[in-house]
């Protein structure tokens, strides 16, 4: 059996086969004989020349490595030299080995595997030997292929390797292999953006200059340890016009980490990541101190790459995430009831963060929490790098999973919810406003007493699995196009026989109108802050709103204390009114509309003069957006004026909303909020304010996609953002004015004239790149299809990327791979 | 009246197991109270009430208003243990002379009926009495209907839900499943939602009008056609409050026939349903008047102004009887007749009720000007 073929790299007539058995010939294609061979004793995995043809490298099964020279004198079949770079012990085969010359003289030697079995066996290594020097580098995640960039004329007579490029499953890393000690390369695109689960995201749009600046300078002293050197794989020029705007897109991480990345433009660019871990006692420190430890070990094991997967405790795991862009105040809410309120500081600082208690309870009798226990806060002083530090720590009681968190910069209030109820801090004078239980006593009936949510997540479980087992039978049979009804149809189908195998019940839903009784009624899907009409017409004040899981929102008004007074007297507050819809879904959304019908300002906007004031003259409404109905209200007098049953009608729910404004492209200064909406279909619409008129609709997201659906964010100018898998955001806009597109040409003409590459590596690229090609020749079919999918909409520009890659299949070059890596790259992961 | 206020407050607010009565006969009103726990046999009851209404010389019949509004009988131990013990927290006592009570309509009916009831007990005209015991249409609470007869095809049955209170649940589960269609390529199978299963004792199974394997065609006039049954569930759902389905009945045997007969979409179905009607069916389907069915649109409950957070809790049943006080009787009646009409609405205020934490109680102080309003 061939394992490995191989073209001379200077004679094209030459050919090196390797056949598994361990033999290995040099195959001449004109005379079409035999021109050497070698034996080797052990299993063969892989071969490679040496840039002039003089000797070969090959790799075996029992991780030994052999070089043989290619002399013209007698047929030589002994080894020049013989190693198992790993042993004595038994090892891994080595699957790849690369042998690249240097000026200096002394060879790199780069493989791939070959580590011992009983200890290291399970590791994704990736070793270099050069000069002494030996570093295994080790990846978190299988590797796919590697290879190294070398000098790239053809004539030279040294590889001179500056840089180990390596796809692992789950990323991409690169390695300056010029610079001593080795140092990976940061990524500007198809960053991990997964390397430890995404829980959240939150979407920040126009982001002042000044925090801009700040928050890269705290990133970048955070990427010290990365390579000097410029990112080495280039080609293709970019088309696209720099971005209008300074957008950030902060993602929350199951290890209790908040990212933030620059969506500006088509790439995600890391720029900071801040991690909330070090507020916790957590069982990690002592590991850190261990893996110090090991320099001398042998094997030399170095982790690479940031793909980590594995969370030292899911209580860490980030929930929501609000970030006011005026103020640089960061509010961060976990798993485990963790609230934190941050601020951004261009020092590194040594503080105590102030931890505050929030018992959500109250006196409530006969509850028990069957969950998971508080995290342990560090007591003393803890030392916080430049960037976003922690200064307040509220912990609710108990520690419930935080499922909603509003911050008002300009009042210094962050409210927020848990399934229990919600509550409201004053962060300047550190000093807990309120709290409201929002439980229901029949809701601790539906429980069977103490208040138990472990039964419940574990039926809950139940019915996530069965529901992935259910999308997983029919994302196989999925269409690109057709009426949703004929998919079902398809999915009903192959459905059918599975399931009689399985159970004979079919599957069934029962009709039954919400009551009380339903338990999570108390959970606090939203919160709000709103300067408005909550008592009388006559005069506003500042007031917050919360929405919940069983349709009622309360209404707090709110004293906040002018500024010259502001630590002196205390914030008040006072339950103004409580609406009880009698629908009783979810509230997933409460917004004001001032006077002129327009969503009131966000906090700081107005004194930053970003918008206009808004209009206190006319009289206020309230817009309540629960999964099933909208509903206008009018204000202080909170009477229903309008409404759009979304869910009476068609069938779906809101899974979100959001506040966009669709800015006019021909005249500047021209343009209108509406709603944009996320159903539980998967369809993205707009509703018009304030007289709540449907507008559009698009079908977006599978509506079997579970979990794209639940990450999905909206931006404030109609885009959006959601996970395709757990590494890629696809991006859409509803808007014609905010477009981000990847407009980039690959020059193919002008790639012909370089040495062709080696093909073994690299292959994948361009077969990845015609998948996306082909992916949105079928997104074109799709009727109606207005919107602008940022990713793939430029066909022009794929199908030229396309045919380059076609046109070259038989010759393939390396620039046309970096050029196709980049594109897909950029299309798939990091965007 | 004053004293009496006094002293029933005095009983609530001190003695949780007392009932508050009031009484009613004619115009006249009698305060007393009963222990919630031990309210003793109904003899006693009825003397009790005889005495302190001085009726001496005519039998008397005794209803009372139950949480949904429903004029309810007294007449053995069983249901006046139950009137006292559902008593939140007033009981409201209405005493007839027997021979008028025979001609009102005890026993079913809202409150709205009750008036009117109430009102013809008030004029002592002599009338005639009626021959049969069978109330009218309008002293029932509607349950289900059959409509739309004249519009949709015979095959077809489009019917209408009145869920009233919570005390019954919908109760039944759809599935997927196939039927077949006559289109224009022919026969062809098409994916449909159908009925699956019944709740026993939910609304559904008591109106006899759906049935398991009755294809579900519209939902409220929606086809369902091409939606899911996720899709459908939630549409269903979301109009529970007042569900129109239209089905294609498995059995097709029961279906209306279009006769000479003028059949209004309202009309009481006659010959054509009797077998749907079975004898023993509790219900009567019946006029059903559109502006009552808007009255159960979903109306918010808006509870203004409340007290401060950190306010101490007051005892249970407090709030509801400081409700019922401030706005005086005549409100609290009306409020209650509106209530009566939203089942949901009345459970969901007796809940909060129940819930101390919940803001219906008043400061102590400025109650005309703070006092709770509910917006309907």
């Amino acid at each position: 059996m061939v394992e490995a073929l191989q073209e001379h790299p200077r004679d094209p007539n030459q050919i090196l086969i390797g056949y598994s058995r361990g033999l290995v010939v040099i195959w001449d294609l004109q005379g079409s004989r035999v021109l050497y061979h070698f034996l080797s004793s052990q299993q063969l995995e892989n071969i490679w020349w040496q840039r002039d043809g003089r000797l070969l490298v090959s790799c075996h099964s029992d991780g030994s490595y052999c070089q043989w020279p290619v002399s013209s004198d007698a047929q030589q079949p002994e080894p020049l030299r013989s190693l198992v770079p790993y042993g004595p012990f038994p090892c891994k085969a080595i699957t790849k080995i690369l042998w690249l010359t240097t000026r200096q003289g002394l060879p790199f030697t780069i493989f791939q595997g070959g580590m011992p079995r009983a200890s290291y066996g399970d590791r994704h290594c990736i070793s270099v030997i050069h000069d002494g020097q030996q570093t295994a580098f080790d990846f978190t995640s299988r590797v796919i292929d590697f290879t190294v960039l070398t000098e790239a004329d053809p004539a030279a007579a040294f590889d001179d390797p500056y840089a180990l490029v390596v796809l692992a499953e789950e990323e991409l890393v690169v390695i300056d292999l010029q610079t001593a000690g080795w140092p990976p390369v940061q990524l500007p695109y198809l960053a991990s953006l997964h390397c430890s689960a995404i829980t959240c995201s939150h979407h920040v749009s126009n982001i002042p200059l000044k925090l801009w600046e700040r928050i890269i300078a705290a990133g970048s002293q955070q990427n010290a340890h990365f390579s000097t050197m410029e990112w080495p794989i280039d080609g293709g020029t970019s088309l696209t016009p720099a971005p209008p705007q300074r957008d950030l897109l902060l993602t929350g991480h199951e290890d209790g980490t908040v990212r933030f990345w620059d969506a500006s433009g088509v790439c995600l660019r890391l720029l900071y990541k801040l991690s909330t871990v070090r507020v916790f006692l957590t069982d990690t420190d002592p590991n850190e101190n261990l893996s110090a430890q090991g320099e001398d070990e042998w094997p030399p094991l170095r982790k690479v790459g940031s793909f980590d997967p594995y969370s030292d405790d899911p209580r860490l795991g980030i929930q929501k995430i609000f970030l006011c862009k005026y103020s640089g105040y960061l509010a961060v809410a976990g798993t485990a009831g963790q609230v934190l309120v941050l601020e951004l500081n261009d020092e590194a600082a040594e503080q105590a963060v102030e931890q505050v208690e929030a018992d959500l309870l109250q006196d409530q009798e006969g509850y028990r929490w069957k969950g998971h226990e508080r995290l342990a806060a560090r007591s003393g002083p803890v030392r916080f790098e430049p960037g976003f530090q922690p200064f307040v720590l509220v912990q609710c009681q108990p520690p419930a999973v935080v499922t909603s968190l509003a911050l008002h910069s300009e009042w210094r209030l962050v409210a927020f919810g848990t399934s229990h109820g919600f509550g409201l801090f004053d962060h300047q004078q550190r000093r807990q406003v309120f709290v409201k239980c929002t439980l229901h006593p029949s809701d601790q009936l539906a429980l069977e007493g103490p208040l138990s949510r472990v039964k419940s997540l574990k039926k809950s479980l139940r019915q996530s699995f069965r529901r992935m087992r259910r999308s997983r039978v029919s994302s196989r049979k999925r269409r690109p196009a057709g009426p949703p009804g004929e998919v079902q149809e398809g999915s009903a189908k192959t459905e059918r026989p599975g399931l009689q195998n399985m159970e004979l019940a079919p599957v069934q839903r029962k009709i039954e109108a919400r009551s009380a009784e339903d338990s999570f009624t108390g959970f606090v899907r939203t919160l709000y802050f709103a300067d408005t009409y909550l008592r009388d017409s006559s005069r506003h004040c500042p007031s917050l709103w919360a929405g919940t899981n069983g349709g009622t929102i309360y209404a707090f008004s709110l004293r906040v204390p002018p500024a010259e007074r502001r630590m002196d007297e205390p914030v008040r507050a006072e339950q103004a009114k409580e609406i009880q819809l009698m629908h009783r879904a979810p509230v997933v959304g409460i917004l004001v509309l001032d006077g002129h019908s327009v969503p009131l300002p966000e906090p700081l906007e107005v004194a930053h003069d970003l918008s206009k004031s808004p209009d206190m003259q006319g009289s206020h409404q309230l817009l309540v957006v629960s999964e099933e109905q909208f509903k206008v209200f009018t204000l202080p007098k909170v009477s229903a004026k309008l409404k759009l049953k979304l869910t009476a009608l068609e069938g779906s729910r809101v899974r979100r909303v959001s506040v966009a404004h669709f800015g006019s492209r021909r005249a500047e200064d021209y343009g209108e909020h509406h709603l944009a909406v996320l159903t539980n279909l998967g369809d993205i619409q707009v509703v018009s304010l304030p007289l709540l008129k449907p507008q559009v609709r698009y079908s977006c997201i599978r509506r079997e996609d579970v979990s794209g659906i639940a990450s999905c964010v909206f931006t404030k100018y109609g885009q959006g953002f959601y996970l395709i898998s757990p590494s890629e955001f696809e991006r859409f806009s509803l808007s014609t004015k905010w477009l981000v597109e990847p407009r980039c040409l690959v020059d193919s003409a002008e790639t012909k004239n370089h040495r062709p590459g080696n093909g073994a590596g690299p292959k994948k690229a361009p077969s990845r790149a015609r998948n996306s090609g082909t992916q949105s020749d079928g997104e074109e079919k799709q009727p109606g299809l207005v919107m602008e999918r940022a990713l793939l909409s430029d066909e022009r520009v794929l199908k030229e990327i396309q045919s380059t890659l076609e046109g070259d299949r038989g010759s393939l070059n390396w620039h046309s791979h970096r050029a196709a890596m980049g594109c897909s790259l950029s299309n798939g992961g990091a965007e | 009246m004053n004293r009496s206020f006094h002293k029933s407050q005095t009983l609530r607010f001190y003695d949780c197991s007392a009932v508050e009565v009031k009484s009613k006969f004619g115009a006249e009103f009698r305060r007393f109270s009963l222990d919630r726990h031990k309210p003793g046999k109904f003899e006693d009851f009825y003397k009790l009430v005889v005495h302190t209404h001085h009726i001496s010389n005519s039998d008397v019949t005794i209803g009372y208003a139950d949480v949904h509004g429903d004029l309810l009988p007294i007449n053995n131990d069983d249901n006046f243990c139950k009137a006292v013990s559902s008593a939140n927290p007033l009981l409201r006592v209405f005493i007839q002379k027997r021979e008028e009570a025979e001609r009102g309509s005890l026993g079913a009916g809202s409150l709205c009926r009750r008036r009117r009831a109430l009102g013809a007990l008030r004029d002592e005209g002599p009338r005639r009495r009626a021959h049969l015991d069978i109330g009218l249409p309008r002293d029932f609470r509607p349950v289900s209907s059959i409509i739309d007869v004249d519009l949709v095809p015979e095959t077809h049955r489009r019917v209408r839900l009145h869920r009233h209170g919570c005390e019954k649940p919908l109760g039944f589960y759809i599935r997927d499943g196939a039927s077949v269609r006559v289109t224009p390529h022919g026969l062809e199978k098409v994916p449909g939602i159908f009925i699956s299963r019944m709740v026993p004792g939910g609304l559904a199974e008591s109106t006899g009008l759906l049935a398991v394997n009755d294809e579900v065609l519209e939902v409220n006039g929606i086809e369902v056609a091409g939606k899911t049954l996720d899709q459908v569930t939630d549409m269903m759902i979301a109009n529970s409050h007042n569900l129109i389905v239209t089905v294609k009945p498995a059995n097709q045997r029961n279906n209306v026939v279009r006769g000479g007969r003028a059949l209004g979409s309202s009309g009481p179905p006659s010959d054509g349903t009797a077998g749907l009607v079975g004898p023993p069916a509790p219900r009567v389907l019946q006029n059903f008047h559109p502006d009552e069915a808007e009255s159960d649109e979903d109306n918010d409950v808006v509870i203004e102004g409340t007290l401060e957070p950190a306010r101490p809790t007051q005892a249970p049943g407090a709030p509801a009887g400081s409700l019922s006080r401030v706005n005086g009787a005549g409100l609290a009646q009306r409020l209650q007749r509106d209530l009566a009409l939203d089942g949901g609405l009345q459970r969901l205020l007796s809940s909060l009720r129940a819930d101390p934490r919940h803001s219906l109680a008043l400061p102590p102080g400025g109650v005309e000007e703070h006092g709770p309003a509910v917006t309907l």
